[in-house]
């Protein structure tokens, strides 16, 4: 039998605050285990939550930039269960009334554009990081708990039920983080955990309309495994149906070194979280104003990026999709672009030999100025350099920081060209390789190349070998 | 069929990481059927036209800026901490069947 894959996925991300969403506790990232605590995000007696502005913005923001409808009423409650990561013993979450329904993602998918539809968006408070003793989750002797990551805001996403495979997932995943990015909400950093993807997953036979019994897969810690995770389950799903069993509903947690989904209870019904409205916040009134400012000073969006590059540089679509996705990237040809407006040629450079050289050289493109690029490039159309020292001097460039118009100052690598300069050079070497003056005379083009390349290492490969292919030509 | 109020004590007391004896669980019983026929009889008014409330003010919430204040030092912030290890709180094993996460 053929099986139909349906796939959810929840993403929670921190929002990018300076301090916690109910207290002044910073949210900086490696700090000493503890030290960002206070008695409001360790839910000591009498102490009382109050919302960070910037948090409720940022939330509204990420909402906006999803199409999603904020909704200017909207409460907090109290998710209750017990884990050492949560000194509270309850997570304050939005449960009944979130701030945000509805909402939709275009994402490229291999057939084109496909709109996934996002169920909500609401603002919850991050949990501690429990450290595993032992070497994973499973079989840890004891756990130590830091609290410095408690109370950050977080935001949950949750899509539709509409993704139909692992690389679906993936692709969706990646799209929704560029979008979150560019709305300037988070870092979205997997490896961090500042974005994190949870999914359910289910199989029912192709043409049935039912939802089968899904199973909720964590612990995906990249884009890559995601994918794989998601795949793997598939096929796991896929044999048990296919033997005739059942899929039971449970949780796994995805075992990155050994590639597989190891599963780690019977899932609980939502009624056991006890959901009830959090007595020490008042509800959540947001102003229309508030949002529609916030609505327009939106910054520019990655699909509105694509349509503005092409546009105005006139790229192609997938050149704009390249410089959208690698935002940095993106910023540096505009900047480049500003100074050499010659956009075809600077976005060839850019990707060709700029991208190569970052790899290269395990350098990020933030960490180069744009306007060397443009300058280099400069010096290549004018005539002042050739292209292979065009290269170098890019490569140079990446590596130090150096200025390819300094280089070219200091170490006179100017593009030597003209009869006047080269006529004396082409002779000297004519009079110096007979042997090879004669075998071209004899139709060996080859010597005429050996007779170039003599010329080319006497001026350090600054002459242009066309120009003195006419010259020896002319002298032999 | 009646409520089975012993089952109900026994999830609870799952949810909530706390072992019983017996006697607690019978005493908790009859508790937790008391509470639920006072909420059953709060159930019995009549709430048409009102709206559902969990708030007895109307007031919005407050906001406050986005600004650091300084945390407990660490020694205040573990007070509390029955075990702790380098600056970590230091908690029992998490076994798989235990594993409740978010």
């Amino acid at each position: 039998m053929k099986y139909e894959v349906i796939i959810g996925l929840e993403i929670h991300l921190e929002l990018l605050t300076a301090s916690k969403l109910f207290c002044g506790c910073s949210t900086a990232f490696g700090r000493e285990p503890n030290t960002n605590c206070c008695p409001v995000c360790l839910g000591l007696p009498g102490s009382l939550p109050v919302f960070n502005r910037r948090a409720i913005e940022l939330a509204v923001t990420a909402a906006l930039a999803l199409n999603s409808e904020i909704r200017l009423w909207s409460r907090f409650d109290r998710k209750n269960y017990f884990y050492p990561d949560l000194p509270k013993a309850y997570q304050v979450s939005q449960y009944d009334q979130p701030l945000a329904r509805g909402g939709y993602l275009e994402v490229d998918v291999a057939v084109g554009k496909r709109r996934i539809n996002l169920e909500r968006v609401h603002l919850e408070e991050e949990a501690g990081k429990l450290v595993h003793a032992g070497h994973s989750i499973i079989g840890s002797g004891y756990s130590l708990v830091d609290y410095n990551r408690a109370g950050i805001p977080l935001l949950e996403i949750v899509t539709a039920p509409e993704m139909h495979s692992g690389r679906e997932a993936r692709l969706f995943l990646e799209d929704l983080r560029t979008v979150l990015l560019y709305a300037g909400v988070s870092d979205c950093k997997m490896e961090e955990g500042s974005l994190r993807c949870d999914a359910n997953i289910s199989l029912r036979p192709e043409g049935s309309s039912i939802l089968g019994t899904k199973a909720e897969v964590k612990n995906m810690n990249s884009f890559r495994s995601v994918e794989l995770a998601l795949d793997y389950e598939v096929q796991r799903q896929e044999k048990v149906l296919s033997g005739g069993g059942s899929v039971v509903q449970e949780t796994c947690h995805w075992d990155e070194e050994n590639k597989q989904t190891i599963t780690l209870r019977g899932k609980e019904g939502s009624s056991d979280y006890r959901y009830f409205p959090e007595p020490d916040l008042l509800p959540l009134v947001l102003e229309n104003t508030f949002v529609e400012d916030l609505g327009r000073s939106l910054p520019e969006l990655p699909s509105e990026r694509r349509e503005r590059l092409r546009e105005q540089y006139g790229l192609e679509k997938e050149e704009a999709f390249l410089l959208t996705a690698n935002r940095e990237l993106g910023d540096f040809f505009e900047k480049a672009a500003k100074a050499y407006p010659v956009y075809d040629n600077l976005f060839n450079w850019v990707q060709g030999d700029l991208l190569y050289q970052l790899r290269e050289n395990d350098k990020k493109v933030e960490e180069i100025d744009p306007n060397l690029l443009a300058g280099l490039l400069q010096l290549l159309d004018e005539g002042s350099i050739n292209r292979p020292v065009a290269k170098e001097l890019l490569a140079e460039m990446v590596q130090s920081g150096a200025d390819p118009k300094e280089m070219v100052r200091e170490r006179g690598l100017e593009r030597i060209s003209g009869r006047d300069r080269l006529l004396p050079l082409v002779e000297q070497v004519i009079a110096e390789n007979p042997e090879a003056v004669e075998n071209y005379r004899q139709g060996k083009n080859k010597a005429l190349a050996f007779l170039v390349g003599k010329v080319m290492a006497a001026t350090k490969g600054r002459a242009d070998p066309a120009e003195l292919n006419r010259l020896l030509k002319e002298k032999i | 069929m009646p409520f089975d109020f012993g089952k109900e004590v026994d999830h609870v007391a799952r949810l909530a990481r706390l072992s019983l004896e017996e006697d607690e669980k019978e005493r908790m019983a009859g508790q937790l059927s008391d509470i639920l026929k006072t909420a059953r009889r709060i159930q019995e008014l009549d709430t048409t036209g009102i709206e559902p409330t969990s708030h007895v003010t109307e007031r919005p919430a407050v906001l406050r800026e986005d600004r650091v204040r300084p945390s407990l030092p660490l020694d205040k912030a573990l007070r509390n901490a029955p075990r702790r290890e380098k600056g970590f709180v230091k908690v029992p094993r998490i076994t798989v069947s235990e594993q409740d996460q978010k």
